[in-house]
């Protein structure tokens, strides 16, 4: 006896339909119409000139100079290996970071587990301005890492962290750590632990045995973790907007400028373009490495 | 193998007898400064929100001077035109959004869940979980640019379609998660005593999934109340969410109002984070008590 949605497809459909509607109508077709713009003409006055032309993935690399000849302009080449370098910087500093405590948090007692896995998680839920603010406060001039420092002599003059590369990439790591912690401890969690007993009886040193034995066991979570931080990293807005303070452009403030300010249609959606080529990338290398064996066929 | 029992062993005994036994290069799996280590993360990841409240009690005028404990600035906060009408905007987006995307991922997860193997079953899976693969700012351009060329001004009605969108596949996720934990066989028994297929539905498949729908509910609702980025590209003067209007804020100036109102919707999704948690734990099983009895 089998369910209805198995039997009848026109049941299953049905209760499909609403959700492939929306997402498609309002995601899907949203992203689609996107692409073509990308390839049309803008408007200097806002909107787009319905003809095709290259012009928006040439203003990537080339501007046009004063005798109408393309010139070779590194602006947004240099804006793209700032995104890049700051969020390869971003997941490297979350691996450091969250390694370490997803094997201790593996390590625990069941139920301490549960809330030590809470407690990472609950950051994450809370909202993204709320804590690009808090950073504000604590690295602004005078802030609160500023203050004490100062009372001790330590500095003199404020450390100015806030409106820097450095703030984007602490603002960065803080955001996005969740997401490297969780799928490493998640590979962790199935982790035989007497493989590691086993290598030690073998006189493995304990950082031999985590070398030999726990890295390669836990590299589809770390895989995992690495792709869910630097996707996101590499198109954030938030951080680079106010811990950045927006005089260093990365692809998401970029992208942010075009629409609001610039109203560069066709070239913002270009630069929205490159971003889901990286996130293609991150999909299609999850599912080359970090794809669990067993689903895999 | 006698010394991986031994060492297993002495991994139950509690934590305050290890010590006594560390010999060498230390127990196995034990690290030096491993505690401290995730200490120190907790701390990191802590510090931030420790000080934002903390701060939003300060009576100073300015967000980094300290001057004394009290609760003006939450005073302000609730006599602050702006943010009351921000907040109700945000409530009904959060709340029509949460019941639409919920009622749509209870039907396809249900589709899915309960239709066997089947063609377009992985491309209707690809396409729930899109919204969490393209960055943000992404789906909000792109939202943008769609709602302007065809024209939709619907007010908050706008919002709530492109929040819909994005809360329905966290509604998704703990229902299905759920539905894939439940026996089978249940439905089965209720069908075999002739109950329809609604019957079977009503009294037995929804009751079972319940946490499920509770957990992704409450999900896709602190999503949407902390949305941001897509509610900035798609909003407009009258349709100002919480979010934005924080935003607002921080970029006229730093002020303790910002610390006071960012900690009450810290406070909310904890607190709806809580609610989640409890819903999506719990065990998995019959509607009523006197069926486990064998």
């Amino acid at each position: 006896m089998s369910s209805a949605f198995e039997s009848h497809p026109a049941t299953r459909w049905g209760a499909l339909a609403p959700a492939v509607v929306v997402i498609g109508v309002f995601m899907l077709v949203p992203i689609l119409i996107m692409a073509v713009i990308s390839l049309l003409e803008a408007n200097p006055y806002g909107g787009v000139y319905h003809h095709f032309s290259p012009a928006a993935y040439v203003q990537l690399l080339f501007e046009f100079d004063l005798d109408d000849s393309l010139v070779f302009n590194p602006g947004y080449l240099i804006i793209l290996l700032r995104s890049l370098v700051l969020a390869l910087l971003a997941t490297l500093s979350c691996l450091a970071l969250g390694f370490p405590v997803a094997f201790y948090v593996t390590r625990q007692p069941p139920r301490r587990r549960n809330l030590l896995v809470l407690l990472i998680t609950i950051p994450f839920w809370t909202n993204l301005l709320v804590r690009a603010f808090a950073w504000i406060i604590i690295l602004g001039r005078g802030g609160v890492l500023d203050t004490p420092l100062k009372a001790l002599g330590i500095i003199d003059e404020s450390l100015g962290l806030l409106y820097t590369d450095q703030a984007i990439l602490i603002g960065l790591t803080y955001t996005y750590l969740p997401l490297m912690v969780l799928p490493i401890y998640a590979s962790l969690e199935k982790l035989d632990f007497r493989l590691v007993e086993a290598a030690s009886d073998l006189y493995a040193d304990n950082l031999t045995a985590v070398r030999k034995v726990v890295i390669p066991l836990a590299l589809p979570g770390i895989i995992a973790g690495c792709i869910l931080v630097f996707v996101p990293a590499l198109g954030d807005f938030i951080s680079p907007t106010l811990l950045g303070g927006a005089k260093h452009l990365t692809l998401g403030s970029l992208v942010q400028f075009q629409f609001a300010t610039a109203r560069n249609w066709p070239f913002g959606s270009a630069v929205a373009m490159l971003l889901l080529v990286f996130v293609a990338i991150g999909a299609a290398a999850y599912v080359m490495l970090a794809r669990p064996r067993d689903t895999a066929r | 193998m006698s010394a991986a029992r031994r060492g297993r062993g002495a991994g139950r005994v509690g934590a305050g007898r290890v010590g006594a036994g560390r010999v060498g290069a230390g127990r196995v799996g034990e690290f030096r400064g491993l505690g401290a280590w995730a200490a120190g993360f907790y701390g990191f990841l802590y510090f931030p929100i420790v000080v934002l409240v903390v701060y939003s009690f300060n009576q100073s005028r300015l967000a980094l001077m300290w001057q004394g404990f009290g609760l003006r600035w939450y005073v302000k906060v609730f006599h602050n035109e702006g943010i009351r009408g921000a907040a109700y905007n945000s409530l009904v987006v959060a709340a029509s959004a949460t019941a639409i995307a919920t009622v749509v991922a209870v039907a396809a997860a249900l589709a899915l869940a309960r239709g066997g193997e089947f063609r377009g079953r992985h491309a209707v899976l690809g396409l729930i979980s899109l919204p969490l693969m393209v960055p943000e700012i992404v789906t909000a351009v792109a939202t943008l640019m769609f709602f302007t060329s065809i024209g939709l001004a619907l007010g908050l009605g706008n919002l709530i379609i492109a929040h819909t969108v994005f809360c329905i596949p966290f509604a998704f996720m703990p229902i299905r998660a759920r539905l894939a934990g439940t026996d089978l066989s249940l439905e089965e028994a209720a069908r075999d005593l002739y109950a329809g297929e609604w019957a079977s539905f009503r009294y037995v498949t929804l009751p079972l999934m319940m946490p499920g729908i509770v957990a992704g509910a409450t999900l896709s609702f602190v999503i949407s109340l902390d949305d941001f980025i897509i509610t900035l590209m798609v909003s407009n003067e009258g349709t100002t969410t919480l979010p934005v209007y924080i935003y607002s804020m921080i970029r006229q100036g730093v002020t303790p109002e910002v610390n006071a109102i960012s900690s009450i919707l810290f406070a909310i999704s904890v607190t709806l984070v809580g609610v989640y948690w409890i819903a999506s734990r719990a065990p998995v099983e019959a509607p009523s008590k006197e069926e486990k009895t064998p």
